[in-house]
């Protein structure tokens, strides 16, 4: 049992930065933007975390820092296509683009950096208990904050007036201008919501989960994190869902290896993607199903008065 | 014509226009302008020579701690070595593809007259561009094609390997051992199973684990095989990938992990047994110095271990007892005076075959090509057929 | 206060002047960063628009470059206006990289009846595997809704690893020392040169007819005109009987059939082997090549062109004047940013005094 309690251990690990990345994602994405910019906003975050962190030797500022980076960069993204109403996905992979050679350039100097002795977090009494004590109580306290974020989000968007109307305003922006909603204002809080949680998650990255800081260290968790939102038919829980699958299947592909398994290791390597599109069709099945929880407004462009 | 389509056409006719100018603008510069000689101003016997332009086209940044570091710091000391009777220059993140051929030609055109290539993939390039150039020297890393104007060269890595082996197999208390592998090919398979053999030469008990990333730095992978190994009980971690996250996922489940590629004890002091450092600094010192009298030959394969200075371990922590350390320095010194050899005799591999008899000392052909899993590696080849 | 107000009509002098303006403001940054890291700005700018165009061999090399952005480009460009998001590129080109080598790998001394061409053979291949991976993203899409940008998206990294394990195993070189590479392919299969030392090959000039082909496609086409329009008004164009499945399956067979051309060119081109680093990330690149090219045959062309200025004017930055390689990114966001900026100005003026819609 002991293997098992282990991996759903990693499992949780590993789907940590991909959820919170995700979750903020789905922010935007409910309030109708696309941000394919996630990529350059978590590397950018990563290094002002990571440089923070350096400088500082407090955690908690280098994850304030990166939410910091994330919600700036998120800003300027914002001001492009919301008041200026360029093209959200060129906009967005433009700042995939500059984020990634920004990171890199900024963080030219802290390629040696280290960050000491790193905590360890055992919750005192849980953590004792057979299979579920390992399995879920060994984790750095930024775990069990994605899963409550997801439950935060849920009850945001599902209970509470300012929820409705984010929702309001990824349906159908033109419906909400009419009643007086400042449509503009909200899409950019979202936004900016949004990039703070993919720079959390960023500097989640390059602070606890493997903390040094590399030029790309964020390997395309920022694309797999839009293919998440997607993924999750923008509902919170499912966000953590597909985090949780694709980080526990990433570990399960290793286990198999070092097991021995007699399959090719490039092959077990495609099991997380193959999983996620398998899921996604088993998913997707009812059209209706989809219409029915896709903001509509997605990706489209928002006039005021036009 | 629509329109728009006139519309596109004209700005682009524009963009196009601009573009067209600068270029002629531009052929109007010469590239770099000569220095001038002056030698009215100085009445020196005899100008001092050109410096000789050296060029380095690297895989990876230079500030990756693993294997471009390792080759910017040997280029570095060769700077301070010989001062300005040589100019060095480098090119990072040089990808193993077509672009390749497109930065060593340009090295060239720069008036380089000595390119070191760092690593495998730029071989066909490199070896293109040698046979239009013959007045250039060639010096490729890891490769295996040659030509008159070309060599190869490698680093023994794998007797570093052999000794964080002994080190391990000494060290572990479940007798599982972990290695976080790069990519399949025939280097780090030679590196995995020279760390197992170095293991068994002190504890026969061991197993080895493998996990595969299939990148040389993925820090987040890394640490996921990392933990993915710890969970299945192994206590001692090696690595073949080139970022410190193995040992820092060491460090963080109090298990222990070596260095390599470069002295990694600052990132986690606590789990850090030893590291295997390259040193490329006496092979490029030899080199420039053939490149300068003249004597310089290419055609020939160069593979530099311990003996040379090009490989070491380290930095050896003092959680390791004193008999251990010990035997790692004996295994060292038969290595450097050539009484030692690794890879002799009888080795069988997964399948229980001898794959070299009693007192068979194996080639460096053979070692180059190695496919397979010495006995206690548990898992399959990946690149086997 | 500055406010945007929208133009009666698009404004045809600012549609000239967006890309050059959005140009000016990245050389001025440009010059900014250069001087604030102590480099010549004039020399680095001389890096980037100068010198990848300044002889016979960089232009070569600059078309080498460009035509599989052009290529990709033109096939994203057709899915994008159809409002089919496909992200996979990359995957499809990997895939027409594989088929066209597996054809490549078939060459030996032997294939007499064939002779040269089997180059045409390998291009056709190189479109069908392109069209294949692009082919299960539509099935899945029709079948089961399943979004294709993360089908695509999951399926590059499928491709990448696929083509890790043809050349790690059953494909590798059984004399390359095991090291993961297929054989150098035959003479017989290298796509010939445009001219004796250089590069350039006749992949060029299959991009360059493809634009046409495009163009053709897209404004003189019964087809084409549908496709756009399913992706510019869906409901408009069901009521006008256009098939949504249809402009799915053509967007994405047509940009899949690219994108592996692209792959086989590169495979039988510059490369002559596979290699695990077939794919260098020419199908993301492409979707910025579409964008700035405004999503038009003519316009991808010089997009791709100056994409591949700054790639090419970035490495060589690094190894004459050792600027950070990181900077070329910098310098391809900024224009991207600046360009989406200007653009606004088309359809947009800028006025001072209160925003009405300030909200």
């Amino acid at each position: 049992m002991e293997p098992l309690a282990l991996l759903v251990a990693a499992t949780l690990n590993a789907g940590t930065v991909l959820a919170i990345a995700g979750l903020g994602l789905l922010i935007n994405e409910r309030a109708g933007i696309v941000n394919l910019g996630a990529e350059g906003i978590m590397l950018v975050a990563a290094i002002a975390g990571f440089a923070t962190a350096v400088h500082s030797g407090s955690d908690l500022l280098a994850f304030a820092a990166g939410a910091a980076a994330g919600a700036l960069l998120a800003a300027a993204f914002g001001w492009l296509v919301i008041w200026l109403n360029t093209n959200q996905y060129a906009t967005g992979l433009a700042l995939a683009l500059f984020g990634v050679g920004f990171s890199a350039f900024v963080g030219l100097s802290y390629t040696q950096a280290t960050l000491g002795q790193r905590a360890r977090f055992v919750l005192p009494w849980l953590s004792d208990l057979p299979f579920v004590g390992v399995a879920l109580f060994r984790q750095h306290p930024m775990v069990y904050a994605a899963m409550a974020l997801a439950a935060l989000i849920a009850w945001f968007l599902y209970r509470t007036r300012s929820g409705l109307v984010l929702r309001a305003v990824g349906e159908s922006p033109e419906s909400a201008h009419a009643l007086g909603f400042p449509v503009r204002r909200i899409r950019l809080a979202a936004v900016c919501a949004g990039g703070a949680l993919c720079g959390l998650a960023g500097a989640y990255l390059s602070v606890v989960y493997s903390p040094l800081w590399m030029e790309g260290m964020v390997a395309g968790k920022g694309w797999i994190a839009l293919a998440l939102t997607t993924f999750s038919t923008w509902r919170p829980a499912r966000v953590l869902l597909g985090a949780y699958l694709f980080g526990g299947v990433t570990m399960l592909q290793f286990h198999l290896q070092g097991q021995g398994v007699d399959v090719s290791s490039h092959l077990l390597s495609m099991l997380p993607y193959l999983a996620t599109i398998v899921v996604l069709v088993l998913i997707s099945r009812n059209a209706a199903f989809i219409k029915a929880n896709m903001p509509a407004s997605i990706g489209k462009p928002f006039h005021p008065g036009a | 014509m629509t329109d728009s389509a006139k519309h596109a056409l004209l700005k682009f006719t524009a963009l196009g226009a601009i573009a067209a100018s600068a270029a002629l603008v531009g052929c109007g510069k010469t590239e770099e302008p000569a220095p001038a000689a002056a030698p009215a101003a100085e009445p020196a016997p005899a100008p001092k020579p050109e410096p000789l332009k050296i060029a380095f086209a690297y895989i990876g940044p230079v500030g990756d701690g693993g294997w471009t570091f390792a080759h910017d710091n040997a280029r570095k000391a060769l700077e301070k070595e010989f001062g300005d009777k040589i100019a060095t220059s480098y090119v990072e993140n040089v990808p193993e593809a077509a672009d390749a051929e497109r930065v060593i030609r340009d090295m060239v055109a720069q008036g380089n007259k000595l390119i070191f290539g760092t690593t495998f993939g730029y071989m066909e390039s490199m070896l293109k561009v040698a046979q239009d150039h013959p007045e250039v020297k060639f010096e490729h890393a890891t490769g295996y094609k040659q030509a008159e104007n070309m060599r190869t060269y490698d680093s023994r890595t794998y007797e570093g390997a052999y000794m964080a082996g002994v080190i391990a197999g000494g060290m572990t208390k479940t007798n599982t051992l972990g290695v976080v592998g790069s990519v399949p090919i025939p280097e780090v398979l030679r590196n995995l199973n020279s760390f197992t053999l170095g293991a068994q030469s002190v504890n026969p008990k061991i197993k080895t684990r493998v996990v595969w990333v299939n990148a040389w730095f993925d820090t987040a992978k890394e640490t996921e095989a990392a933990q993915s190994l710890i969970n299945q009980g192994a206590d001692v971690l090696f690595q073949n990938t080139d970022s410190s996250a193995v040992l820092q996922t060491a460090g963080k489940n109090n298990k222990m992990a070596f260095g390599w590629d470069s002295d990694m004890t600052a990132y986690s002091p606590e789990a850090h047994l030893a590291s295997a450092v390259i040193n490329w600094t006496p092979y490029y010192t030899q080199a420039v110095n053939e490149a300068l009298d003249g004597s310089w030959k290419g055609g020939g394969h160069v593979w530099l271990g311990v003996k040379d200075g090009a490989i070491d371990l380290v930095s050896i922590s003092d959680k390791v007892p004193a008999e251990l350390k010990e035997k790692a320095e004996q295994v060292k010194a038969g290595l450097k005076d050539g009484s030692f050899v690794i890879w002799k005799g009888p080795i069988r591999n997964q399948a229980g075959k001898e794959v070299l008899k009693k007192d068979e000392v194996a080639s460096d052909d053979f070692l180059r090509g190695i496919d397979f899993y010495v006995k206690g590696v548990e898992g399959k080849v990946p690149s086997a057929k | 206060m500055l406010r945007l107000e929208p133009r009666p009509q698009p404004s045809r002098a600012l549609s000239l002047l967006s890309p050059l303006l959005a140009l000016a403001v990245t050389v001025a940054v440009g010059v900014l960063l250069f001087a604030l890291l102590g480099k010549d700005p004039l020399r680095a700018l001389q890096m980037f628009f100068v010198e990848p165009v300044k002889s016979l061999y960089a232009l070569s090399e600059l078309s080498v470059k460009a035509t599989p952005l052009v290529l990709i480009a033109l096939g994203l460009a057709l899915c994008f206006r159809a409002n089919v998001w496909n992200i996979g590129a990359e995957g499809q080109f990997v895939l027409g990289a594989i088929a066209a080598g597996w054809v490549a790998l078939q060459a030996g001394p032997e294939p007499a009846w064939l002779g040269r061409g089997i180059v045409i053979a390998i291009l056709v291949a190189g479109v069908l595997g392109g069209m294949l991976w692009a082919a299960i993203v539509a099935l899945l899409r029709e079948r089961f809704n399943a979004n294709e940008i993360l089908v695509s998206l999951m399926l590059v990294y499928v491709a990448i690893l696929l083509l890790s394990y043809l050349v790690y195993g059953p494909w590798k070189d059984p004399k390359g020392y095991n090291f993961p590479q297929t054989i150098v392919f035959d003479a017989v299969t290298k796509l010939p040169r445009l001219a004796p030392r250089l590069r350039a090959n006749v992949g060029s000039l299959i991009a360059l007819l493809c634009v046409a082909a495009t163009w053709v496609f897209m404004f003189r086409l019964y087809r084409g005109f549908a496709l756009q329009v399913g992706g510019l008004a869906p409901l408009a164009a069901r009521y006008a009987g256009f098939s949504a499945g249809g402009a799915l399956w053509t967007s994405l067979l047509i940009s899949g059939g690219l994108a592996g051309l692209a792959g086989a060119i590169e495979t039988i081109g510059p490369l002559g082997q596979l290699t695990p680093h077939v794919p260098v990330g020419y199908g993301f690149a492409a979707i910025i090549v579409a964008f700035v090219g405004r999503l038009h045959p003519v316009g991808i062309v010089f997009s791709a062109v100056l994409m591949s200025m700054f790639y090419i004017g970035g490495e060589l930055a690094q190894s004459r004047m050792g600027l950070p390689k990181a900077l070329t990114g910098v310098f391809q966001g900024l224009l991207l940013f600046a360009l989406l900026a200007c653009d606004t100005l088309i359809h947009y003026r800028v006025r001072f005094g209160a925003d009405r819609f300030a909200r």
